[in-house]
């Protein structure tokens, strides 16, 4: 899959908060074996790169900097250029959180940053709703990909409303990557067989009671869901169908 | 001179440029007064008395 200039070979895709060691991540991200790595962007307190930037390049993981916590699109504009700076990387996961309480994404002001940043060079994966007009929207203005909720940040809710991820993948053309709301392996594959390109995963894995376990888990579903997606499923009947032919039967 | 790093108020000597304040130039990401320097920038920025410098890198998140 092409994301902007990178070819991306793995379908998920991790986010790092929440694990209590750069030891553990290691070992999430070669259970993972993840397309895109999400970091956030803070304050460094001693002036100097963090230990994770040390721990991505060391993996050989292409990263995929955040605009996480941001409230308005001139900060989320300004963050992603500074994970441009630090990072050199063009790519950028744009989020505005309109609200602080369910985070859910400004859509207006994500549309606005993210024409912003496309005039500025970059290629903007933006976090939206599950909305397909709002994904037209984030296309016509130069998005390589669409982020739709599944459910809200860190609810492990899974997908709530699956016909709305199909909406969004019936309207537009560039990659759609579930974002948000994976709880467990069976959301990771209903995600692919909803037609979702990709996958990111952060608190399903993060927060699991086995980190690592739970990262394994998901990278299979992934690829699970892919496959059947492509393998095509048969058609919901309300009557049963017999599997065995009627005909032929013995007259017992 | 009095200067603001990441919030907390900061001495340095006059002149200072951002280059002589930030001595790492990768991993790292620099903004003055809201405004952000790319890396080619910094040794010729020149600080200011009562400017607020943002050096960010990337942490856990997402």
């Amino acid at each position: 899959m092409r994301i902007g200039t990178i070819e991306v070979t793995s379908r998920l895709w991790i986010g790092t908060g929440g694990l209590s060691s750069l030891a553990t991540l290691r070992d999430v991200i070669d259970a993972a074996d993840p397309g895109l790595v999400t970091v956030s962007m803070r304050r460094s307190s001693d002036l100097g790169p963090s230990g994770l930037i040390a721990l991505l390049r060391e993996r050989h993981v292409d990263v995929l900097p955040n605009t996480a916590g941001c409230l308005s699109a001139r900060e989320a504009v300004r963050t992603a250029q500074l994970g441009r700076e630090a990072l050199g990387t063009s790519l950028v996961k744009l989020e505005v959180i309109g609200d602080e309480r369910s985070l859910l994404p400004d859509v207006v002001g994500l549309v606005s940053a993210a024409t912003e940043l496309v005039a500025d060079g970059f290629t903007v994966l933006p976090y939206t709703t599950a909305d397909p007009v709002v994904a037209r929207r984030l296309v016509d203005a130069g998005c390589a990909a669409v982020m739709p909720l599944g459910s809200p940040i860190g609810s492990g809710l899974g997908i709530t409303d699956p016909s709305a991820i199909e909406r969004v993948r019936a309207a537009v053309d560039v990659p759609v990557v579930l974002d948000a709301g994976i709880g467990t392996a069976s959301d990771a594959a209903l995600a692919m067989e909803l037609g979702c390109d990709a996958v990111l995963a952060a608190t399903a894995i993060t927060r699991a009671e086995q980190p690592v376990a739970m990262a394994k888990a998901l990278r299979l579903a992934v690829m699970a869901g892919h496959r059947a997606r492509a393998a095509g499923r048969i058609p919901r009947l309300t009557e049963a169908r017999p599997s065995s032919p009627m005909a032929g039967r013995a007259a017992l | 001179m009095k200067i603001l790093v990441n919030g907390d108020p900061r001495e340095v000597p006059t002149p200072c440029s951002l280059g002589e304040l930030v001595p790492h130039r990768s991993g790292v990401a620099a903004a003055l007064n809201g405004n952000v320097i790319r890396g080619m920038d910094w040794d010729h920025t020149a600080l200011s008395d009562g400017d607020a410098v943002e050096v960010l890198t990337a942490f856990q998140g997402g």
